[in-house]
């Protein structure tokens, strides 16, 4: 008797102090589970470091990407092999000043990769964030109202069927020189490509919402909101739209890494920005022709091409298991 | 099932329909002049000549009439004719090409070998290395091998084409001279010789397209090995006794290969897209590149007949897709 009483007292403080513990909110339980995934982790790392280095690395970094040397200058500072070349070939042309060297027009190539940086990043965020916009506005439309959810899906399937690739291609050469003309040249061909990458690339997000919509939609809580008279506006951005929150952002994760390749791809096949304009996939496109004399103007801008979709793959794959409450905590 | 196929090929005709008027009208809607490149010293009235010889002069839903016409009724006829030799098209008005003046059709039978060879090896090799991956992957989950496999498919995915082609490039045929860089098309294969050649030009487009099919290939065997792993018609044939290879690879494999065909179907048509860049990289001319010389040359009929085609490609295998699965599992009955 005195021994379970002894007991008693102790157990109830362990069941109090595990109740008396701070709330966890949900949000510290998802930041748990995605450290535990090492891979997420790192490609997290590595795609926070890629963006504050391509954001303010040119705030800091000493040469101006768009300066090109004239006169004696200009036979000077081109083809400067980068600093890592002495390594193997001490006599190569090259110079401290130029960490990865410089293109043959003599401009600083570590210069040029951050810029293009920029103009990649902001390309795929823009269209992910358009596609996104797209992709819920009709996922949502169509898994909640019924009446429009056949028209929908049908455009969904028909988008789905276009030959995508061949017609951005297409849609980049006839629309670029009239929004060139009103817009500016560069800023034209951004808002074009952000809206063909954004417009071709809302199809999977659509369904993946649609179908998460319709399941939730079923449950009991909305049921209650809608029988105390909540508007179907009201109930979608507060019941619904927290609840589809995460399949939308693992999509976006996923968006950015298919725009920058879009991009990138665009820019390569010289349907891209003017030639002036660096981005990643322009760099590469424009050191190809010479790549037998300096092979690591290719291989730059494409290993952080590489680097950034693979970081973000693998942010969107451990940002899937974390936002999953069934494979948290496993 | 046979009433079903024939349903989705009936419905598949509006939706190309639809798909081909919104090609029309995107060339239609563009703001490009086709006699931009004309010179600024050919008087008007000769350039509304040319626009007109063009077939430039009529309202847009006669044009687009006469393409529908030209591509689904005479060029079946010219395709039957240069089979049984037969003259059903003799004097019809086909698709003509901007550029060269030639039926758009024939241009696109010289090209097409060149990609079949380049994409279909691709494709082949990439199902022989995936299946093995993903089936040794799952019966061994999170071993070390499993690992490997995730992460090599994730840069598989990570990876563009347009840089590895540069990359093997750079390795294989400029530091290794292993292989040529350029593919040459005019190549005869007659002897041993040629073939060898022959084999060495094809090696590097061919790894190049075949490492993304791969990546995606072998996780969805495995995902779909792992879904069957589990089940218990697999514990049942390990307690009769049969061995472990008979029941991973008839008994789970068989069940697991069913979504692997549809995707393996489905994946078709976006390898043909993906064909484009590494025809660029690798100067394959097949019909990617026909495309991309097609939409800087302003040439319309071409580039309208070969995105068209591509979408072709798309709806018929979504349906072949669609077929396979009804087929091959018995659960699933359309009817």
């Amino acid at each position: 008797m005195t021994d379970a009483a002894k007991k008693d007292p102790l157990q109830h403080s362990s069941v109090q102090q595990e109740a008396e513990k701070a709330p966890r909110s949900q949000w510290r339980d998802v930041w748990d589970q995605f450290k535990s995934h090492r891979g997420a982790l790192s490609g997290g790392i590595l795609f926070l470091i890629i963006c504050v280095g391509v954001i303010f690395g040119p705030l800091v970094y000493w040469n101006d990407a768009q300066y090109v040397p004239t006169g004696r200058d200009f036979i000077k500072l081109r083809d400067m092999r980068p600093i890592y070349h002495a390594l193997w070939d001490p006599s190569a042309k090259m110079d401290w000043a130029y960490p990865l060297g410089t293109d043959n027009l003599g401009r600083d190539t570590l210069s040029r990769l951050m810029f293009g940086g920029r103009v990649s990043l902001a390309v795929g965020m823009a269209a992910m964030v358009l596609a996104l916009l797209l992709g819920s506005l009709v996922g949502v439309v169509a898994g909640y109202f019924k009446r429009l959810d056949g028209l929908l899906m049908r455009l969904t399937d028909l988008f789905l069927a276009l030959p995508l690739l061949p017609m951005i291609l297409v849609a980049a050469v006839l629309f670029r020189e009239s929004l060139s003309k009103s817009i500016g040249p560069e800023g034209g061909v951004f808002v074009l490509i952000v809206c063909l990458i954004g417009i071709t690339s809302w199809m999977p997000t659509a369904r993946i919402v649609r179908g998460d919509v319709l399941a939730i939609k079923e449950r009991e809580f909305v049921l209650a909101a809608r029988s105390i008279g909540t508007k179907p506006d009201k109930i979608i951005s507060r019941h619904i739209l927290p609840n589809v929150l995460s399949p939308i952002m693992v999509s976006a994760t996923l968006g950015i890494a298919t725009a920058i390749i879009t991009e990138s791809a665009l820019s390569f096949l010289g349907f891209g920005f003017p030639p002036d304009f660096p981005t990643w996939g322009r760099l590469l496109n424009d050191a190809v022709d010479r790549m037998t004399l300096f092979p690591e103007r290719v291989l730059w801008p494409g290993i952080l091409i590489s680097l950034t979709v693979l970081s973000v793959n693998y942010l969107g794959d451990g940002l899937r298991d974390a936002l999953d409450p069934r494979i948290r905590g496993r | 099932m046979l009433t079903f196929t024939i349903r989705r090929l009936i419905l598949a005709v509006p939706t190309l329909l639809f798909i081909s008027l919104v090609i029309f009208l995107l060339l239609e809607l563009a703001p490009g002049d086709p006699m931009a490149q004309v010179p600024l010293t050919v008087p008007p009235e000769v350039k509304e000549k040319m626009r007109l010889a063009l077939g430039l002069g009529e309202p847009v839903h006669i044009r687009f009439w006469k393409w529908l016409v030209q591509f689904f009724w005479i060029e079946p006829q010219v395709l039957i004719d240069n089979i049984f030799g037969t003259t059903f098209s003799a004097g019809d008005l086909r698709v003509i090409s901007w550029q060269t003046r030639s039926p758009v059709m024939d241009i696109v039978v010289q090209r097409l070998p060149q990609t079949l060879w380049v994409v279909g090896t691709a494709y082949i090799v990439a199902i022989v290395i995936a299946l093995p991956i993903g089936i040794y992957s799952a019966y061994r989950q999170y071993s070390w091998f499993d690992q490997m496999g995730t992460f090599v498919s994730m840069v598989g995915f990570s990876v563009p084409p347009f840089f590895s082609g540069v990359l093997v490039i750079v390795i294989f045929s400029v530091q290794l001279g292993w292989f040529p860089s350029i593919y040459d098309t005019t190549l005869v294969v007659d002897s041993w010789d040629t073939f060898v050649k022959q084999l060495q030009q094809m090696v590097m487009p061919v790894m190049v397209l075949a490492l993304q099919i791969t990546a995606q290939l072998s996780r969805f065997m495995r995902a779909s090995m792992l879904d069957n792993l589990n089940q218990d018609y697999v514990r049942t044939a390990r307690a009769k006794g049969l061995s472990e290879y008979v029941v991973v690879m008839v008994h789970v494999l068989r069940n697991s290969m069913i979504p692997v065909v549809t995707v393996i179907a489905l994946g078709i048509p976006s390898i043909f897209g993906g064909a484009i860049i590494t025809e660029q990289v690798f100067k394959v001319n097949g019909i990617g590149q026909l495309l991309i010389g097609a939409i800087q040359a302003n040439d319309l009929p071409m580039v309208q007949t070969l995105t068209f085609i591509f979408a072709v490609l798309i709806v018929l295998f979504n349906l072949i897709a669609d077929v396979l699965y009804g087929i091959l599992d018995p659960r699933i009955r359309y009817d």
